[in-house]
């Protein structure tokens, strides 16, 4: 009896080796960790429990028949992270070079099938050297297996990919399709075609750190949504990342102890706007002085930095952040911030976390780049974004509300629930200068004239009152008190129902 | 008595007049430049009145514009603070003129004591000691150094109309002195529209020792006692205190009456202060009169007891004071720290922009300890590059030197600033050092001590470990909160074991953390254990606790990955693991930070003067590069090694952000 209890564990630990003490140690000197120790690092302490650890391959052309390590190259289960259950798949380098076979896209497939069945996130930690070509079709079959389900859990449940090591080719879809990116620096990378074949066909010579590094996709490409600097520490913010999400679109979004007044005023902020009204400021000084404890979990903060998103917390409660940042740009929407901005506030709505917006926005960027780009339709996804969520919308205007942006930002008129103004809120067509030209053109050649137009026009529309008399705003705010308000209004919008139309689907402006 | 008072002055100490002038029952004017619309000095008066743009040559210096302030407000007196108009005659004479009180001396002792070599000549005359050196004016730079080679080196160049460091240089040689000769004339002419300089002998070991006078205008000159300022940086003091740790009572009694020898010589009557160098051999010699109110005035208030603005307005309207010498008495010991906006890590540069956070210690004034702050700045107020980067003075009282020094050191890790660079780190490494501690300073302490310049204070190890001990509590509270999340698994709550790993620095302890009461007991492995006692909650920013019988105040942010502690001058980030992630940990690669060595960054937000090499250039280790004005100081950027020169990327003229490139290397 003890023989076979005993063999349990011998197979447990042959499964446990992975690929060998010395790939292991191959994969330590490049300073990566192991598949199971970053699913350690991920979890709660003794939490994991570790589904098919048995399973091996099928297949036998090329001589791969003589290597059948159990597990296939990736280790999957789930287990809890602060208490709250996960499943995870994490793609072992060590062995076969973490490739992708038929039987290690079933392991992936038959946890990501439990996920969507019992309500909870996927954690995908990639580091995988792409299909198993010793398999063939069978492996890209596997890879199709996971993107289908990919696109059936998203919306429902949470998927976040971390990419590990190298995922080239067909690999990179399953992540794309997921609803987070992350990268670990200098040890991650993600192309669809590799700087070899990029050589052969485009004669580009590019490292694949400059195709596809970290750098490259969370400046220049917006793949990912951010990166780390190493395994550990990207274990430790996807944890706190999972903290502020809903286990899936059956659930609200969690809620913990806090320890921040929500009646907190702060007079900081009665000077945040400068006087002279072309001088930018820092938004996220506002965000940090709104958020419980100054926490702000910010998503894309190297891309877009005209925009802001991120997750805070208000009375313990999960809030997504979507805030213009006037120190870039001014903070104007183009096609890079209204994609980035957009697909934010789709994950907030998908999965009921309520959204926040700051709106400091002199307008689109206008030029030829932008037009050609297909900001038309590019800027029309942040305002079906925000015209189709249902979630609770609380909207903060500090400053320049200008023109069709105005109406983008989460305006009353897109189903805003609570539509805040400071006293500083100019919400006008466009500012003063720009009106008065196409207004007064016949007295251009007048500058006092012209002074006197702008003062006039400044006097009619810098300032939130036109529109608080229409009801476009809900109530002008002191700054100091921005805290205590967005609160209260998020608190009063907890039992909030509303619905759009049946549809099939919508029909995005993609 | 007055009814009301202008004070022709900004930032602290128009603040720090104001409070005098109120509880005396004055009303108070306020003037302003556009860029201090908001400042504090602005809220606290009663009335304000702005008097131009935001360059002080066009405000806050413009006696004509103070004088329509007076006329438009009807103030009946004028306090000057110091710095700006604060020992200008024309000024004094001005309001004269309208009849107007100024709280401050009579135009001759201005002008008597405004000129250094007038001064210095005055000062022999008076009996009081004075410094070799050369009387006159100087022709041109080779005058200087024929002047330089009379007097032996090292020579002080300095600017007769100078103060504050500006317009003054050391010249060891030749070449030092031709080339200081020629940027304290330059600096002169900017700073103060008087490019006269003189040259005297720089005395070795100096102290910086000063006597404050107050006088009246019936024949009464006081001195009260001293004040030690040899803690400087480039001539700009940064800490004081009073008394003197140097002085004895006879030394003290012969400067204090050859202090209102000179004060007397001159007619003067308001709050004066008789600078002096003092040797090792406690001989001193004159070095200048300043004929306002001194910025470290706080410290002599705090031994005497005596409000020095309050008897300035006294004396301003003619009445009598109401103390004689033998009233004075000095009682305990008070520090000054000059809290500056100056980034410490970046050569003390200046640094502006928005106070995102400014939360000064608490003002206490109890038997056996005071604590005062005069600032001119509040939370959300701005630092702009127009003015000078003092924005408070944080003292400490208590009845002796060492607890006047624990009393500042608990206090400065209590003063939360954020949004922009300051010194609060290099104060409080001053505060620890074993020299300053023992009262052996001279002025050269901060260029001896720091040659290299200041790169951040290293815990001992008790202080580190109690660190750690602080990192172990502060994390149980973050993790036994993340645990409380909704939505776990009923049953199969997340259960944080008691042993971690708490690396700190380049350190690292393993400690087992239990909780104890109120507190946590963190035991180390091999090394005892520290109870850690405190009502810190998260979201607090400041850790305030009883740490192993240790009252320690600690900066607790938390940051990606761990948090960050600041605690007396320190600075480090803390990651507390648990022992199987401290493994795992242990095998992430090192990563150097990127390399910015092929770059000439602009250290400070400024303007470009000018570059003084082209694309091509080979230069040279400590070759000037460029030169960026900020807070009216020139700074010649040098080259850090020898390298050519690849590309030029802003011209003279920019605005330059902190961290722009201004030059590329190949």
């Amino acid at each position: 009896m003890t023989d076979i209890l005993q063999e349990l564990e011998d197979r447990r630990a042959d499964a446990r080796a992975g690929g060998g003490a010395k790939r292991v140690e191959a994969q330590h000197t490049k300073g990566k960790l192991t598949a199971r120790e970053r699913i350690e690092l991920l979890l709660d302490e003794g939490s994991f429990e570790e589904f098919d650890m048995f399973v091996k391959h099928r297949a036998t052309d090329f001589g791969i028949d003589a290597q059948r390590p159990p597990g296939d190259g990736v280790v999957t289960g789930w287990g809890t992270v602060n208490g709250r259950m996960i499943y995870v798949f994490a793609q072992d380098f060590t062995v076969f070079g973490g490739s992708l076979s038929e039987t290690h896209a079933q392991k992936i497939c038959k946890i990501m099938d439990m996920a969507l069945q019992n309500g909870a996130p996927v954690i995908g930690l990639n580091d995988s050297g792409g299909a198993r070509i010793q398999e063939g079709v069978a492996s890209l079959a596997g890879y199709a297996e996971v993107f289908q389900r990919n696109i059936m859990a998203s919306g429902v449940v949470p998927q976040i990919s971390v990419i590990m090591g190298p995922c080239a080719g067909g690999a990179v879809y399953s992540p794309a399709m997921t609803d987070f990116i992350f990268m670990v620096k200098d040890s991650s990378y993600m192309f669809v075609t590799g700087p070899d074949v990029v050589k052969t066909v485009t004669n580009e010579v590019v490292t694949a750190e400059e195709l596809g590094g970290a750098s490259t996709h969370t400046k220049k490409s917006s793949v990912a949504d951010g990166a780390f600097e190493d395994d550990a520490e990207a274990m430790m913010e996807v944890r706190r990342l999972i903290d502020f999400l809903p286990a899936s679109n059956r659930e609200k979004p969690p809620v913990r102890p806090f320890f921040d007044s929500p009646d907190r005023i702060d007079h900081s902020l009665d000077t945040l706007i400068p006087d002279n009204a072309n001088a930018p400021y820092d938004m996220k000084e506002l965000i940090h002085k709104l958020a419980d404890e100054g926490d702000f979990y910010e998503i894309q903060e190297e891309y877009a930095k005209n925009i802001l998103t991120g997750f805070i917390r208000l009375e313990g409660s999960t809030v997504g952040v979507v805030a213009n940042q006037p120190m870039v740009l001014a903070g104007c929407l183009d096609i890079d911030s209204s994609r980035k901005a957009a697909r934010f506030v789709r994950f907030c709505d998908a999965f009921s976390i309520p959204i926040l917006t700051l709106v400091d926005v002199p307008g689109f960027l206008p030029g030829t780049a932008q037009e050609y780009g297909g900001v038309i339709k590019h800027g029309a996804k942040l305002l079906y974004a925000y015209g189709e969520a249902t979630v609770p919308k609380v909207t903060v205007i500090t400053r320049k509300a200008y023109g069709g942006a105005y109406d983008v930002m989460a305006s009353k008129h897109l189903r805003g629930d609570f539509n805040y103004a400071w006293p500083t809120a100019e919400i006008a067509v466009m500012g003063a200068k720009g009106a008065v030209e196409i207004l007064y053109r016949s007295e251009l050649g007048d500058a006092d004239k012209i002074a006197a137009r702008t003062k006039d026009y400044e006097d009619r529309f810098a300032n939130p009152f036109v529109a608080a008399e229409r009801g476009f705003i809900d109530e002008v705010i002191q700054p100091y008190n921005t805290r205590k308000r967005v609160c209260r209004a998020f608190a009063s919008l907890r039992g909030k129902k509303l619905e759009n139309p049946w549809k099939k689907h919508d029909n995005l402006p993609l | 008595m007055f009814k009301k008072i202008l004070i022709a002055n900004r930032g602290e100490i128009a603040c720090r007049v104001i409070k005098s002038a109120r509880r005396m029952g004055i009303a108070t004017v306020a003037v302003y430049s556009d860029a201090d619309r908001n400042a504090l000095h602005v809220r606290m008066a009663d009335e304000s009145v702005c008097i131009g743009p935001a360059p002080a040559n066009q405000s806050y210096i413009v006696i004509e514009n103070v004088l329509q302030a007076i006329r438009e407000t009807g103030a009946e007196a004028v306090h000057p603070g110091y710095g700006f108009l604060s020992e200008n005659k024309a000024f004094a004479e001005a309001l004269a003129k309208e009849g107007v009180a100024f709280i401050g001396p009579p135009p001759g002792a201005i002008e008597k004591m405004g000129d250094k070599i007038t001064s210095k000549k005055i000062a022999a005359e008076a009996g009081v000691s004075t410094v070799p050196g050369h009387m006159g004016l100087i022709d041109d730079a080779d005058h200087a150094v024929k002047i330089a080679d009379n007097i032996g080196y090292p020579v002080m160049i300095k600017a007769s109309a100078g103060g504050g460091g500006k317009g003054m240089r050391i010249a060891w040689d030749e070449a030092g002195a031709r080339e200081g000769f020629q940027s304290s004339k330059n600096e002169a002419a900017a700073s103060f529209g008087d490019d006269r300089i003189f040259i005297e002998k720089f005395v070795i070991q100096p102290r910086h020792i000063e006597i404050q006078v107050l006088a009246d205008s019936h024949g009464t000159t006081l001195y009260l006692g001293e004040r030690e300022c040899s803690i400087q940086r480039r001539n700009q003091k940064v800490i004081e205190e009073a008394p003197s740790p140097f002085l004895d009572a006879a030394t003290r009694k012969n400067m204090g009456e050859q202090a209102c020898a000179l004060a007397a010589a001159v007619g003067y009557t308001s709050a004066g202060t008789v600078e002096f160098i003092v040797d090792g051999d406690r001989n001193f010699y004159f070095l200048e009169m300043n004929t306002r109110l001194q910025v470290e005035h706080p410290v002599t208030e705090l031994i005497t007891g005596v409000d020095l603005v309050e008897q300035m307005i006294n004396v301003a309207a003619g009445k009598k004071l109401p103390m004689a010498q033998k009233d004075i008495k000095l009682n305990g010991w008070a520090m000054e720290s000059r809290l500056y906006a100056e980034d410490p890590y970046r050569n003390f540069l200046p640094s502006t922009g928005r106070l995102t956070r400014y939360r000064p210690p608490a003002e206490v004034a109890e038997k056996a300890q005071a604590v005062r702050n005069d600032t001119g700045v509040y939370e959300g107020g701005e630092i702009s590059i127009y003015y000078d980067p003092m924005i408070a003075k944080l003292c400490t009282w208590a009845p002796d030197r060492p607890a006047a020094i624990a009393g500042m050191r608990d206090a400065l890790d209590g003063f939360e600033v954020e949004g922009i660079g300051h010194n609060l780190p290099f104060l409080a490494a001053v505060m620890e050092h074993p020299k300053f501690t023992s009262g052996d300073i001279t002025t050269a302490f901060i260029e001896e001590e720091y040659p290299d310049g200041f790169t951040g204070v290293t815990p001992d190890e008790d202080t580190l470990q109690r660190l750690a001990a602080v990192a172990a509590h502060v994390k149980m509270h973050k993790e036994a909160r993340e645990a409380q999340v909704s939505g776990a698994m009923a049953n199969h709550k997340r259960r944080i074991a008691p042993d971690w790993v708490v690396a700190l620095g380049r350190q690292t302890f393993p400690v087992h953390v239990d909780e104890n009461g109120d507190g946590t007991e963190v035991r180390f492995e091999d090394d005892g254990s520290l109870s850690v006692r405190s009502d810190w909650t998260l979201g607090d920013r400041l850790f305030q606790g009883d740490v192993g019988g240790v009252f320690m105040i600690v900066k607790v942010d938390f940051i990606r990955g761990g948090a960050r502690l600041r605690y007396r001058g320190a600075d480090l980030k803390a990651v507390v693991r648990t022992p199987r992630q401290a493994e795992l940990a242990a095998l992430m690669p090192e990563k150097a930070p990127p390399d910015t060595s092929k770059y000439l960054l602009c250290p400070m937000p400024g303007l470009l003067v000018s570059v003084a090499v082209k694309a091509g250039d080979t230069v040279e280790e400590g070759q000037p590069l460029a030169t960026v004005e900020a807070m009216k100081m020139e700074n010649i950027l040098r080259a850090e090694r020898r390298g050519v020169v690849a590309k030029v990327n802003a011209a003279p003229g920019d605005s330059l952000a902190v961290d722009e490139a201004i030059l590329e290397f190949e």
